[in-house]
C-alpha cells in the first residue's frame, strides 16, 4: 500500500465536511491492520481457488451440487418472502384477534436455530416417528409417503426458522414509512388498495432486499441442517471435501464457489434495492391506519399467524421440553453430566473471549476514525465488517489457509514445525473466525453508540489537553458503555449458536453444545439433544427480544403520535 | 489580499513585548471541491475579544477548527502565544495546544459531573490545586452551588457557563467560542452574552468569538473580522465595519446597505437623488463610482412632484421602513421614526442627511482616495 503518507496527512472525506480531527497515525494503522488480518483469510481463498484451477479435477457432483444450492436459497428465499413478507403485511394492514400479541410472538422462531429445528422436524416425520407410524398403523406398510430427508423439507425447516428476519425488515419498513407518502397518495385519489400496492409496497421494497439478503446468507452458511436432509450444497461440498481429503486446492476452489453465491446475493440485493434511497423525513409515522377483520377472515389471519409461529417455534420448543423431561425423569444425573457441563462451558468461554475481542476491536476502530484519518481509515473501518457477509465455510477453510502458509513460511525461516499445533490443536483458529464473523455485529452496536457522542464532546476533549489514549479512557469507553453491553451480549450469544465454523476448525476432541447438538441429531438420539439445544434456544431468545424491544419503541412511538394525530 | 493586510494591526499592540495571543499567516485551508480558506491573515493581541461573522459555509468554522488543530492546514502558519503550532514542517496536536473550545451546543461530558467536567483539562495539576481552581472557576460564573449536578440536570445557560469555565481552567492562551449563544432561548441570550464577554474580560483572556449574528458581532467584539468564501474582507474596530466597509459584501452584510450608481467630480458627489455630499481630496477627478446608503442615512419628503415614490412600507415598532423607487426604478431604504408614515405611492424626494460621509466603492471594493488609474470615464447621469 501506498498510504503511509496518507496516513499521516489524509486527505479529507470527499462530502462529509466535519472531519473528527487531524488523524493519529498510530490509531489509523491500528485500523488497517485489523483490516488486513480479518481481509487476509478471505483473500487467501480466493488466491488459492484461482490460483490452483485446473489442477485438480473438480468433484464429480460439482454442477448438481450447484443447481441444489440455488434450488436451496430460491427456495428458501421465495418461503420467506412469502410467509415473512404475508405475515408482516397481515399483522400491519389488519386488525384481527390476537392481533396485538402475535406481532411479537412472530419473531419467536429466530431464536430456533434451523439445525435445531431441523432435526425436531425429522423426528416427527421420518420413517420411525409418529406421523408415518400412523399412517403405517391406518393404511398399511406399503403406504406411499414423500422422502422427508429431501430438498424440499429442508427448504420448509430453513424457511420457518429464517422468515423473521424478511418479517422484521418488512414490519419495520411499513411502520416507519411516514404518513406523508400514503396520505398524499390517498388525496390524489388512490383507494386504500391502489395506495398500498403503488406506494408502500415499492417503499418496503430496499427492507424486504435487505431481509431477503440475510435469509439467503444464512441458508448459504448452513452446512449442518442441511446434512440431515442429505442436501448437498457448496458449503457442504467444502465441508466433506476438506474433512475427506484435507486437500486446501479442492476445498478452496468449491469455497470461491460459496463466494460467488455470496457476491452474487450482495449484487441482487443491491439491485432489488436499485438506486432509491427511501429515507423518509417528517411524517408523524402514522402511516395507514389497519382495517378491522371481521368474522372467517379475521380467525383465518389469526390461524396463519398461529400456524407459523407453531410450526416455528411451539412444537419443536414443546417436543424438546417434553424429551428433556423425559431425560430428567428417567435420570436425574443427567444434569450433571460432565459432558454437558464441559461442552456447555467450552461454548461459553470460545463465546466469552470472542465477544470481548471483538468489542476491543470495535472500540479500537470506532475510536479511530473518531480521531480523525481519512479515507483510507474509513475503508479500513468498512473493511473489518465484511466478514458478517462471508459463508462461515469460506471463512473455516480461509483461516486453515492461511495458518498453513504462515507454517510454511515460518518453517523456511528456520522455525522448526512452525506455529505448531495452533490452529489444528487449538481454538485460536476458531477465535479468530469468530472475531472474523462476528466483527460486524459488534461494530454496528459499538459504532452506533459511539456515533452518538458529538464531535464537539472529542473535540473539546482534545482541546482541554486529553490525548488519544485518555479520550479513549475516560470519554468515549464510559460514553458506549451501552452499545458494549449490546455488544457482548449479541455475540456471545451468535457464537454459542454457531455451528459451521466450529465443525470445520475444532481441534479433536474440542467439542460445544451446539456441536453436541449436532451430532446427537446426526445419530438420532434425540432425546439427548433436546437439553443442550433447549440451553442454544433460551440463549437465543435474549437477542430477539432485544430485537422486539427496539423495533416496539419505534412503533409505539408511532402509534401514540397518531392517537395525537386523529 | 493587500486590504486585509493592512486591517490587520501590526504584531504586538495589546500588550508591550507581549507575543500577541494568535496570529495566522497565509492559513489556507482547502477541501476537495469549494469550501475552505484561502490565505488568511489575522493577529489577536493578548486581551481581546474577536468576534468572526460571515454566512454560513464562508470559513468561520473552518479557521476556529484550523486554530483549534482539529484540521491541518494546507499552507501558511499559525502562532499561539507566540509559538508556531502549525506550518510547514511542524504541527501541534490539539491536547498541546494551549486553545480552549466552548461549543455551540456546549459539549459537556455528560457521564462527569459539573466539578469534574471543569477539572477535566486539570489532571497535570495536583490534587488540591486541582480542587482549589475548580472552585475559583465555578465562583466566577457563579455555580459553585452546583458542582455535584450532572449536565442534563442543568439549564442552557447553566450549561454555557460550566463549558466556559471548563474551556478557561487549562489557562488557555486563547478561547475559542464557536455560536456559544445560538442554541440557547431568545430571552436568556443576552444575559448569557453578557455574562460571558463579562468574564472573558475579568480574566483578561483572549477570545475568538464565531457567530452570524450581526448586532452580536458588532456589540460583543474589540475587533470584527468579516469572512465570506474564505477569506477575510475586512478586519477592523465595530465602528470601522460598520461605517466604513471595506468592501460591497461587508456593506451589505453588516448592516442593510443600498447601492447607487454615482460620480465624483471635482470633489462633489452626485447620483440619481442629487449631490450627496462632498469628497474632500478628490478635486481633480473626475470618477464613477457606487455610493453606499443605509436607510437610517436616508432621508424623504413628500413633495408631488417628485419622480421617486414608495413602494412599501413596514412598521418595525419604533421605526418605519420605507421602500422608496427611484425614477431608474432601484430602490433605496429609508427609516423614518415611528410617527411617519408615507402611504405607498406617495411621491417624496430623496436626500441624504447631512453630514453623512457615504462609502465609494469601485468595483467591489471600498475607496478612500481617488484610484490612481481612474477606471472608468466619467458617465454623464
Amino acid at each position: 500500500m501506498t498510504d503511509t503518507a496518507a496516513l499521516a496527512e489524509p486527505r479529507p472525506p470527499r462530502r462529509r465536511y466535519r472531519t473528527y480531527g487531524v488523524g493519529r497515525p498510530a490509531w489509523s494503522t491500528l485500523v488497517v491492520v485489523v483490516a488486513v488480518v480479518v481481509a487476509t483469510p478471505v483473500l487467501a481463498v480466493v488466491v488459492d481457488g484461482l490460483g490452483s484451477l485446473g489442477s485438480t479435477t473438480p468433484p464429480r457432483d460439482l454442477i448438481p451440487m450447484i443447481l441444489t444450492t440455488l434450488a436451496l436459497m430460491l427456495g428458501v428465499g421465495a418461503g420467506a418472502l412469502v410467509v415473512g413478507g404475508g405475515l408482516a403485511w397481515l399483522v400491519t394492514a389488519y386488525r384481527f384477534p390476537l392481533r396485538d400479541l402475535l406481532v411479537w410472538l412472530l419473531v419467536l422462531p429466530l431464536a430456533v436455530p434451523a439445525y435445531v429445528l431441523g432435526f425436531v422436524f425429522l423426528s416427527v416425520f421420518d420413517v420411525a416417528g409418529p406421523v408415518q407410524s400412523l399412517l403405517r398403523t391406518v393404511f398399511g406398510t406399503d403406504v406411499w409417503v414423500p422422502e422427508v430427508r429431501s430438498l424440499p423439507a429442508a427448504i420448509l425447516v430453513m424457511t420457518l426458522s429464517l422468515y423473521p428476519y424478511v418479517y422484521l425488515m418488512a414490519r419495520s419498513a411499513l411502520i416507519e414509512q411516514s404518513s406523508g407518502t400514503y396520505d398524499a397518495a390517498r388525496t390524489l385519489g388512490s383507494t386504500r388498495g391502489q395506495a398500498l400496492r403503488r406506494v408502500v409496497l415499492p417503499l418496503a421494497r430496499p427492507s424486504l432486499a435487505a431481509g431477503l439478503a440475510l435469509v439467503m446468507m444464512e441458508t448459504l452458511t448452513d452446512f449442518a441442517t442441511v446434512q440431515y436432509f442429505n442436501v448437498q450444497t457448496v458449503s457442504v461440498g467444502v465441508y466433506l471435501v476438506w474433512k475427506g481429503t484435507f486437500d486446501f486446492h479442492a476445498a478452496t476452489q468449491l469455497a470461491v464457489l460459496v463466494l460467488l453465491f455470496a457476491v452474487a446475493v450482495l449484487a441482487a440485493e443491491r439491485a432489488l434495492r436499485g438506486r432509491a434511497r427511501y429515507h423518509q423525513q417528517g411524517g408523524r409515522r402514522q402511516g395507514f391506519s389497519p382495517e378491522r377483520l371481521r368474522g372467517a377472515p379475521a380467525w383465518a389471519a389469526t390461524a396463519a399467524c398461529v400456524a407459523a409461529l407453531s410450526a416455528g417455534f411451539l412444537i419443536p420448543v414443546g417436543q424438546l421440553l417434553i424429551w428433556a423431561f423425559g431425560q430428567i425423569a428417567a435420570d436425574a444425573g443427567f444434569l450433571a453430566d460432565p459432558r454437558f457441563v464441559e461442552y456447555l462451558a467450552n461454548s461459553l468461554l470460545v463465546a466469552m473471549i470472542t465477544a470481548v475481542a471483538c468489542v476491543a476491536v470495535s472500540l479500537g476502530v470506532g475510536h479511530a476514525i473518531r480521531m480523525g484519518g481519512g479515507r483510507v481509515v474509513s475503508f479500513a473501518a468498512q473493511l473489518t465488517t465484511f466478514g458478517y457477509a462471508v459463508p462461515g465455510a469460506v471463512i473455516g477453510i480461509g483461516v486453515l489457509l492461511s495458518f498453513a502458509t504462515l507454517d510454511t513460511a515460518l518453517e523456511r525461516a528456520g522455525v522448526p514445525g512452525g506455529t505448531g499445533l495452533i490452529v489444528t490443536g487449538s481454538v485460536v483458529g476458531i477465535l479468530y473466525a469468530y472475531v472474523i464473523r462476528f466483527l460486524a455485529p459488534a461494530y454496528q452496536s459499538v459504532g452506533a453508540s459511539l456515533e452518538k457522542i458529538t464531535p464537539a464532546i472529542t473535540s473539546s476533549a482534545l482541546s482541554l489537553g486529553a490525548g488519544p489514549h485518555r479520550i479513549l479512557r475516560r470519554v468515549h469507553l464510559p460514553l458506549a458503555r451501552p452499545g458494549v453491553a449490546v455488544a457482548l451480549m449479541l455475540v456471545v450469544i451468535d457464537a454459542v449458536k454457531e455451528l459451521p465454523i466450529v465443525l470445520l476448525l475444532r481441534p479433536f476432541g474440542f467439542t460445544t453444545a451446539s456441536v453436541w447438538v449436532y451430532e446427537l441429531a446426526r445419530e438420532n438420539f434425540w432425546e439427548k439433544a433436546s437439553l443442550p439445544a433447549l440451553v442454544i434456544v433460551a440463549a437465543a431468545i435474549i437477542p430477539v427480544f432485544v430485537l422486539v424491544r427496539q423495533t416496539r419503541r419505534r412503533e409505539v412511538h408511532g402509534t401514540t403520535s397518531g392517537k395525537e394525530g386523529q | 489580499m493587500t486590504a486585509q493586510m493592512q486591517s490587520a494591526p501590526p504584531a504586538g499592540t495589546g500588550t508591550a513585548g507581549a507575543p500577541p495571543a494568535l496570529t495566522l499567516e497565509g492559513v489556507t485551508r482547502h477541501y476537495g471541491s469549494s469550501r475552505g480558506v484561502e490565505s488568511l491573515d489575522l493577529a489577536i493581541p493578548t486581551g481581546e475579544l474577536v468576534t468572526l461573522i460571515g454566512p454560513s459555509g464562508c470559513g468561520k468554522s473552518t479557521t476556529l477548527r484550523l486554530v483549534a488543530g482539529l484540521e491541518r492546514p494546507d499552507a501558511g502558519r499559525i502562532t499561539v502565544a507566540g509559538e508556531v503550532v502549525a506550518d510547514r514542517s511542524r504541527f501541534v496536536n490539539p491536547e498541546n495546544r494551549r486553545v480552549g473550545l466552548v461549543f455551540q451546543d456546549h459539549a459537556l461530558f455528560p457521564h462527569l459531573s459539573v466539578a469534574r467536567n471543569v477539572a477535566f483539562g486539570l489532571d497535570r495539576l495536583p490534587r488540591a490545586e486541582r480542587r482549589k481552581r475548580v472552585g475559583d472557576l465555578l465562583d466566577l460564573v457563579r455555580l459553585a452551588h452546583l458542582a455535584d449536578r450532572y449536565p442534563h440536570e442543568l439549564s442552557g445557560g447553566e450549561q454555557q457557563r460550566v463549558a466556559l469555565a471548563r474551556a478557561l481552567a487549562p489557562r488557555p492562551a486563547v478561547v475559542l467560542l464557536d455560536e456559544p449563544f445560538s442554541s440557547l432561548d431568545e430571552s436568556l441570550r443576552a444575559q448569557v452574552r453578557r455574562d460571558t464577554v463579562a468574564t472573558l474580560r475579568e480574566t483578561g483572556t483572549t477570545g475568538v468569538l464565531v457567530t452570524h449574528d450581526q448586532t452580536e458581532a458588532l456589540s460583543v467584539g474589540t475587533r470584527v473580522v468579516v469572512m465570506h468564501n474564505g477569506v477575510i474582507e475586512q478586519a477592523d474596530v465595530p465602528e470601522k465595519v460598520f461605517e466604513q466597509p471595506a468592501t460591497r459584501f461587508v456593506a451589505s452584510f453588516m448592516g442593510d446597505a443600498d447601492f447607487l450608481p454615482a460620480r465624483v467630480h471635482r470633489a462633489l458627489l452626485t447620483c440619481e437623488i442629487g449631490i450627496v455630499s462632498t469628497v474632500p481630496g478628490w478635486a481633480d477627478s473626475d470618477v464613477a463610482v457606487d455610493v453606499v446608503l443605509r436607510p437610517h442615512e436616508v432621508a424623504l419628503r413628500a413633495e408631488p412632484n417628485a419622480t421617486a415614490h414608495v413602494s412599501g412600507v413596514e412598521y418595525h415598532g419604533a421605526f418605519v421602513l420605507h421602500h422608496v423607487r427611484l425614477a431608474s426604478g432601484r430602490t433605496v431604504r429609508s427609516w423614518q421614526p415611528h410617527d411617519v408614515r408615507h402611504p405607498v405611492g406617495t411621491a417624496v424626494t430623496v436626500t441624504v442627511a447631512a453630514g453623512t460621509a457615504p462609502t465609494l466603492l469601485v468595483g467591489d471594493r471600498a475607496v478612500t482616495t481617488p484610484p490612481r488609474n481612474a477606471p472608468r470615464p466619467p458617465v454623464l447621469p
